[in-house]
């Protein structure tokens, strides 16, 4: 028999979480700081909306961009939160999560050879996508004393004359890291400089503390015109299991996107996108209620980590803190797995998410403050047998 | 800081103080002040315990009674209230806009019990023109908290 697979996907590694997951999954009891979604349910008036929906017998397809009542709700939306106008009618599509959008998007724009930047850690999806559609994957390095964020000059070196995309995950999963006005301002010089297109993944924007609010870079001038804004519900308004997000972007790339959407998906889930449209008009006081929530169990593990001693950078958004490990001299994947088979509390190494994650663990803190506390307490206990304290 | 406090304490009150400190951002110092504060000024007016009573052997019965009164000349709703409220049995008592002047809720060991307390008490008071009594059969869902389900973490593990 010939061989049946495709080159390509042979050659891309699975998930680094993946390889953890399923270490954690034999283990029985294990308690976790490792999710990546939400631990509210999605507000009632949302679910309702999508009973409602059901009800209704709104069984059917949409139009392959989506509802329209729900890409004006879109619009509205990032013209009050970016102050940019799109046209909901050209500019704006909805994608089955916001991976959809990350895939289409660079799917639509690459061709053979041209290289990608992505900073990293960052999310797991944006290197594999990249390959899949043809592109080099260009990884930019981040560095905890520059908090994790993107610097001019850290992409000015990667920069070749094949670099067509920069990916900007910010707010970042897993470092919690936040870009400033003042640092896209800077990002925003060299890419016009350099005539580059820029993804922007904002999937967490409406999570971000302390006074500053996330600003998007296609509220800066020149930006919007070659920036895809992906964006969606499961953050915001914990509605992972609904799979919905969203693009926005100038017409001449969105129709390229909406033909892979066309033939591959169809239409995001129809029940998803009447929920949504409650989402958006209702549910500015959930998305407060849930960031101060957030936030407080973010001092609170901050707090934990100080006084047993692990190193960690203010995260200012998305739900984890990325603490240091370096001083125990293990990498992030030991560390993991003995803090897993000793204390039973499962963390995701900071490699998951790209090389220069060595070092660092990423800690959920989308848990009650019961569950921080207990699993909390085990890593103190663990942190203090390394220290040969115990 | 008040509202944050309250904010918390209204669904844990029997948090740490130094968590609550850290969970907010503040000294332990000043938020204890502030929650002394707030009980001098009866803003915090005491800290209860949410008891799902189905759950346990003791009989309780409770109910919601529809009070109708005349208020009479100096002595308005406060007084009638008051003549309501002071009896050990009666657990809340709320002035209401509408079809009927307060809602009065009675505890009581038996239907029995509650039923002779509005007829021989509350039914009697002068001011009052009616009753309409109510047992509560099943709390489903009490000070915010839903009683009759018990609350699991369905996430995986470890997801991206």
């Amino acid at each position: 028999m010939r061989n049946p697979l495709s080159d390509t996907i042979v050659t891309i590694e699975p998930s680094g979480i993946r390889k953890f997951f399923d270490i954690v999954s034999e283990m029985k009891d294990a308690i976790s700081l490792g999710v990546g979604e939400p631990d509210f349910d999605t507000p009632w008036h949302i679910r309702e909306e999508g009973i409602y929906s059901l009800e209704k017998g709104r069984t059917f397809y949409t139009s392959n961009a989506g509802l329209k009542e729900l890409k004006e709700e879109i619009g509205r939306y990032l013209r009050r939160s970016c102050d940019v106008d799109y046209d909901p009618a050209k500019e704006i599509m909805v994608t089955v999560g916001g991976s959809e959008a990350i895939d289409i998007a660079l799917r639509a724009m690459l061709n053979p050879g041209d290289e990608v930047l992505i900073p990293q850690p960052s999310y797991v999806s944006y290197v594999p996508c990249t390959v899949l559609a043809g592109g080099t994957p260009v990884i930019v390095e981040l560095e905890e004393k520059d908090q994790f964020r993107l610097t001019p000059q850290k992409l000015k070196e990667k920069i070749t004359d094949r670099t067509k995309i920069l990916i900007l995950p910010f707010p970042n999963n897993p470092t919690g890291a936040v870009m400033r006005k003042e640092d896209l301002e800077a990002i925003r010089e060299v890419v016009l400089e350099h005539d580059l297109f820029v993804l922007s993944d904002e999937i967490y924007c409406e999570l971000t503390y302390g006074s500053e609010r996330h600003v998007s870079i296609v509220s800066l001038p020149e930006m919007k015109e070659r920036t895809v804004l992906i964006n969606g519900f499961s953050k915001s308004y914990a509605m992972t299991g609904w799979r919905l997000g969203y693009a926005a972007a100038p017409h001449m790339i969105l129709e390229q996107m909406l033909k892979i959407h066309q033939f591959a998906i169809m239409c995001a889930p129809t029940t998803s996108q009447y929920a949504a449209v409650s989402a958006l008009r209702n549910g500015d006081g959930d998305v407060a209620m849930m960031r101060e929530s957030y936030d407080q169990r973010r001092r609170y593990v901050l707090h934990a980590f100080k006084e047993m001693g692990l190193e960690c950078f203010e995260p200012n958004g998305a739900f984890y803190a990325f603490p240091s490990i370096k001083r125990f001299g293990m990498t992030s994947d030991e560390f993991a797995t003995r803090f897993l088979q000793e204390e039973k509390v499962a963390v995701v190494p900071g490699t998951a998410f790209g090389a220069c994650g060595e070092g660092f663990l990423r800690v959920s803190y989308a848990y009650s403050l019961k569950s921080l506390k207990e699993a909390l307490g085990r890593m103190e206990r663990f942190v203090k047998r390394l220290d040969g304290k115990v | 800081m008040r509202e944050k406090i309250l904010a918390v304490i209204e669904k844990n009150s029997r948090i740490d103080i130094r968590d609550l400190a850290i969970l907010l951002g503040e000294s332990e110092t000043a938020v204890a002040n502030e929650i002394a504060d707030m009980e001098k000024e009866h803003i915090i007016c005491g800290y209860h315990t949410l008891i799902n009573w189905d759950n346990t052997s003791d009989e309780k019965v409770m109910a919601l009674i529809e009070v109708k009164v005349t208020p009479q000349r100096g002595m308005g709703f406060d007084k009638i209230a008051e003549r309501i409220y002071q009896y050990s049995e009666v657990n809340a008592v709320y002035l209401m806009s509408g079809a009927y002047d307060f809602t009065v809720f009675i505890e009581g060991k038996t239907m029995r019990q509650v039923a002779l307390f509005v007829s021989e008490k509350l039914s009697t008071l002068d001011s009052v023109l009616s009753t309409a009594t109510h047992f509560v059969l099943k709390k489903y869902k009490d000070h915010g908290t839903v009683l009759v389900q018990e609350v699991h973490d369905e996430r995986m593990l470890i997801t991206p």
